[in-house]
């Protein structure tokens, strides 16, 4: 059995299916991180944001992530799901799941798994707003 | 020798295309890759930092390309 779940998909993430992924008779919890389109930014009202992705490397820097995750924590399992393509305000781009005996290696991971994850997958979003189109963090 | 250039996020509008071809010379590392790509598309001076992946691996300015590699521009990336 895989103690990981990696996608990206162009369909709406699931988490009920994260969830049921990770859940396991010998853990004491589970956390989810759950990330949402926001409907501004400084200030500024977004309208939607367009995911796009170098999907077979990112696939592979996810699955380094939870690998990574899986050595750092005291987890079971863990599923890191992204969403590419067109997202509308509250939608989701990003679930993450992690079960463990006990609950701190859970929050731990997932924690870990976010923050590297922005930091390394070549994930990219491009705000739009009323009047025109950003790429984020384009010129950090 | 030539190799595969793949362009994400902000790279694709500068350039307007997904993908080229670019002929590189023997023994070219990543850092002289981006010095010519600079020097033949001068959009470049508008990114103010990328990474360089090779065949889907982040690459080291002192790595070596190989003929038919697949070289991606990584601009900062923003998931999540």
């Amino acid at each position: 059995m895989s103690k990981t779940s990696i996608k990206i998909t162009s369909e709406k993430l699931d988490l009920q299916a994260c969830y049921d992924f990770v859940s396991d008779a010998s853990c004491g919890g589970i956390s989810a991180f759950v990330g949402t389109v926001r409907n501004d930014t400084k200030g500024k009202e977004v309208t939607q944001l367009d995911f796009s992705t170098y999907k077979p490397m990112a696939l592979k820097e996810m699955q380094k992530i939870a690998d990574l995750a899986l050595g750092k924590f005291a987890i079971e399992k863990i599923a890191i799901h992204h969403a590419e393509g067109m997202l509308q305000i509250g939608d989701i781009p990003v679930i993450i799941t992690a079960s463990a005996k006990h609950r701190k290696a859970a929050f731990d991971a997932c924690q870990f798994a976010i923050d590297t994850l922005k930091e390394t997958v070549p994930i990219w979003k491009k705000e739009h707003f009323s009047d025109g189109q950003v790429w984020v963090n384009a010129h950090p | 020798m030539k190799i595969q250039i793949l362009l994400f996020g902000i790279a694709t509008d500068l350039l307007q295309t997904s993908s080229l071809a670019f002929e590189v010379s023997e023994n070219c590392s990543v850092a002289d890759f981006k010095n010519e790509i600079k020097a033949t598309y001068p959009q470049f001076e508008n990114i103010n930092s990328y990474a360089v992946a090779i065949n889907e691996t982040y690459a080291s300015d002192e790595m070596i390309l190989n003929q038919n590699d697949i070289v991606a521009i990584i601009p900062p990336v923003s998931g999540g």
